[in-house]
């Protein structure tokens, strides 16, 4: 086999695998949608955060807008502390809520943000004050089922 | 008488293992510019030497010393040194399988030299003549029939001019002819280039003709050794039943076994 | 008391044990033998090149192909599984998160190790019982400098490009099925992988489990080839406990980074 045969074969063998490398992290993985935009820091406190994870996604209208960094216990106020990393080009108004809403009916659970009425905007480092916990399963089902059997009672 | 040694061995013993002794007691001289064969049957501890005198194996006991140095004693750099200035011909000639004649050939300069390719060309091409194969530079090894194989391994173990050319088995399993070739050019490029030869073999005829000395081992034990004349005359068991291809004497023909009546249930 | 037998087995047993724990050592030592000898690989990259040829380039077509037809499939039963749920969107999710996180890595280096590593094996294990090593030997040219480091980096360079390669192909291959073929709406079948995949979490680790089934493969190809006996059925012996131990290797090593990983999802 010829030198330089050799040689093209296995340049091209590496561009392959480079270039298959690359197909997946931008086509298939979020590579694409979220490389290394410009982001300040947030942070909203909830009773419950049912299953949401660090990276999840924030979302406005629907939009990505952000992602969770870190979710830590609040020891002080029994609260989950979530941070979260905004775009700098998306601000929100200081009295913008929270929410933890799921994907779905059994997807991955994320934070949406409504935006309030306010003109002061949140900077680097405030805290969201309205906030909507998850909707936990259990709850729901033990709270429709406590409103079932007052139903009941009453109708007696 | 005291010429200059090339190799000196003493009293050199040598076991894988306790149970399993290969050679015992070697005392063995190799003067300079001397072609000195090893002759033994089959398993008799003779590559094994070459080995030792190779640094591939320590001796259990005894000293090996290769041009003035203890060759066991060396550490790997040191080993590498000797190494550059001995050939080693192996018994199949053991061609780089995936390099042409000529890369073969080659291989050596272009590992440890810097030498020109140009120079490397000519140095090439020249041992290629001396062994007659300098047109079939470009083929491969596969293509080579075993006694070509063989020439070309040997313009390859002397590619740098060694002080030291070690022959395993030269040799086996070629044709008359090849078998010529191959003696005459063991004793012509130890002449040719001033080294030191030694030829580990059992082809006795072929060696008795070119060498100056032989070494007669029989299970790890020097038992003989003198000229290819003295060699001839012997009337030690031993030699003669070697020298001269008896099928039955000290190494019997029967391998061990039970009476051969009672193998039968005769008696 | 005891049967004799049983006394003999028991220590053949031990022996085994024994000698399986020798030849795990002198396989390590081999292994730091061939990381501490590779500086003439890297001063002569030529060599890896070229080695790169015979284990990259040569196992291109079985990985490409092999990972068309394992998106495929993965398409047909993921649409299956999901349709029962109504969730045929999230086949792209399916498709790619279970490609890129264990098939593409385990998948092509148990192909690897089949075309690759048996190669090897049986590469080094003829040069070994023709004398070829030996002859490098003598010629002072140390053997695990020149023939068996290149060819253990040209394996670990090689396996994560070609685990990309076959986690690519099988996305298409899903997307050829799942899409062109049954139907599903192309918008959400990317839309939907592209949410879920993660490049830290799922490309990048599995890029990592890769190129450490790279080194498991090349190193035990690379070690049974070196120790293999130098006769006809002494190689062939080690070729196939190359296929097997690697295989063995793999799957092992597959648990243990599968369960580091993605311990929290």
């Amino acid at each position: 086999m010829e030198r330089s045969t050799l040689d093209l074969w296995v340049g091209l063998f590496v561009v392959a695998g480079l270039g298959a490398l690359t197909i997946l992290a931008l086509k298939v993985g979020n590579l694409g949608s979220f490389g290394g935009a410009e982001t300040y820091q947030i942070s909203a406190s909830f009773i419950n955060i049912g299953g949401l994870k660090p990276r999840a996604a924030v979302k406005s209208s629907g939009v990505v807008v952000g992602r969770v960094d870190a979710i830590t216990f609040d020891n002080d106020k029994f609260m989950a502390k979530v941070v979260m990393n905004i775009e700098t080009r998306y601000k929100f108004p200081k009295d913008s809520s929270a929410s933890v809403l799921t994907a779905g009916l059994l997807g991955e659970q994320y934070i949406g943000i409504d935006g309030g009425g306010e003109d002061a905007m949140l900077a680097n480092g405030d805290a969201l004050k309205l906030t909507q916990s998850a909707v936990v399963l259990e709850k729901l089902i033990s709270q429709f089922m406590f409103d079932k059997a007052a139903e009941g009672g009453s109708a007696k | 008488m005291a010429a200059d040694n090339l190799v000196e061995i003493s009293g050199v013993s040598y076991a894988y293992d306790k149970r399993h002794p290969v050679l015992t007691g070697i005392d063995m001289v190799i003067p300079r510019g001397k072609v000195v064969a090893i002759m033994g049957i089959s398993g008799s501890g003779k590559t094994t030497l070459l080995r030792l005198i190779a640094g591939w194996f320590k001796p259990t006991r005894g000293s090996i010393k290769v041009d003035g140095q203890l060759i066991h004693k060396l550490g790997r750099e040191g080993l590498y040194q000797m190494r550059r200035r001995m050939g080693m011909l192996f018994q199949f000639g053991a061609l780089f399988t995936d390099l042409t004649v000529f890369d073969n050939v080659a291989f050596q300069m272009r590992e440890h030299t810097d030498l020109p390719a140009a120079m490397i060309r000519d140095i090439v091409m020249m041992k290629l003549q001396a062994v007659g194969l300098r047109g079939a530079h470009a083929l491969m090894p596969s293509e080579l029939s075993g006694g070509m194989a063989r020439r070309v391994a040997l313009a390859r173990a002397t590619a740098l001019d060694p002080m030291l050319i070690m022959y395993d088995e030269p040799f086996t399993g070629l044709d008359p002819i090849s078998l010529g070739v191959i003696r005459n050019l063991v004793r012509k490029l130890n002449d040719a280039l001033g080294s030191t030869s030694i030829v580990v073999t059992h082809d006795v005829q072929e060696a008795l003709d070119i060498v100056d000395y032989v070494y007669y081992l029989s299970e790890g034990v020097m038992v003989a050794h003198g000229t290819p004349e003295q060699m001839r005359a012997s009337t030690d068991p031993l030699v003669h039943q070697f020298v001269w291809g008896e099928a039955d004497g000290p190494v019997a023909f029967q391998y061990p076994s039970r009476d051969f009546s009672e193998e039968l249930e005769l008696v | 008391m005891f049967d004799r037998g049983a006394i003999i087995n028991v220590r053949n047993v031990g022996r085994h044990a024994i000698d399986s724990v020798l030849r795990l050592g002198y396989a390590a030592r081999f292994f730091a033998l061939t990381l501490a000898h590779s500086g003439t690989s890297f001063r002569r990259p030529r060599l890896i090149v070229r080695e790169l040829y015979f284990t990259g380039v040569l196992s291109m077509i079985i990985i490409l192909v092999s990972g068309l037809f394992v998106g495929m499939v993965l398409g047909f039963q993921g649409y299956q599984t999901l349709n029962t749920y109504g969730s045929e969107s999230a086949l792209g999710v399916l498709v790619a998160l279970s490609l890129v996180r264990e098939l593409g890595p385990v998948v092509s280096a148990l192909l690897f190790a089949s075309r690759a590593g048996s190669a090897m094996t049986a590469e080094i294990g003829l040069m070994k019982a023709t004398e070829q090593l030996s002859a490098m030997e003598m010629m002072a040219v140390d053997p695990i400098a020149r023939v068996v480091a290149p060819r253990f980096w040209s394996g670990v360079i090689s396996m994560p490009l070609l685990a990309a390669m076959f986690s690519a192909m099988g996305v298409y291959g899903g997307y050829l099925i799942g899409v062109v073929v049954i139907g599903v709406d192309e918008g959400s079948f990317w839309s939907q992988m592209q949410s879920a995949v993660d490049f830290r979490e799922d490309i990048v680790n599995g890029v990592i489990k890769s190129i450490v089934f790279g080194i498991a493969v090349t190193w035990i190809a690379l070690f049974e080839g070196y120790d293999a006996p130098p006769t006809a059925e002494g190689v062939s012996g080690a070729t196939t406990r190359t296929v097997v131990t690697s295989s063995l290797a793999i799957l092992g090593l597959d648990f243990i980074l599968t369960a580091f990983m993605f311990r929290g999802i």
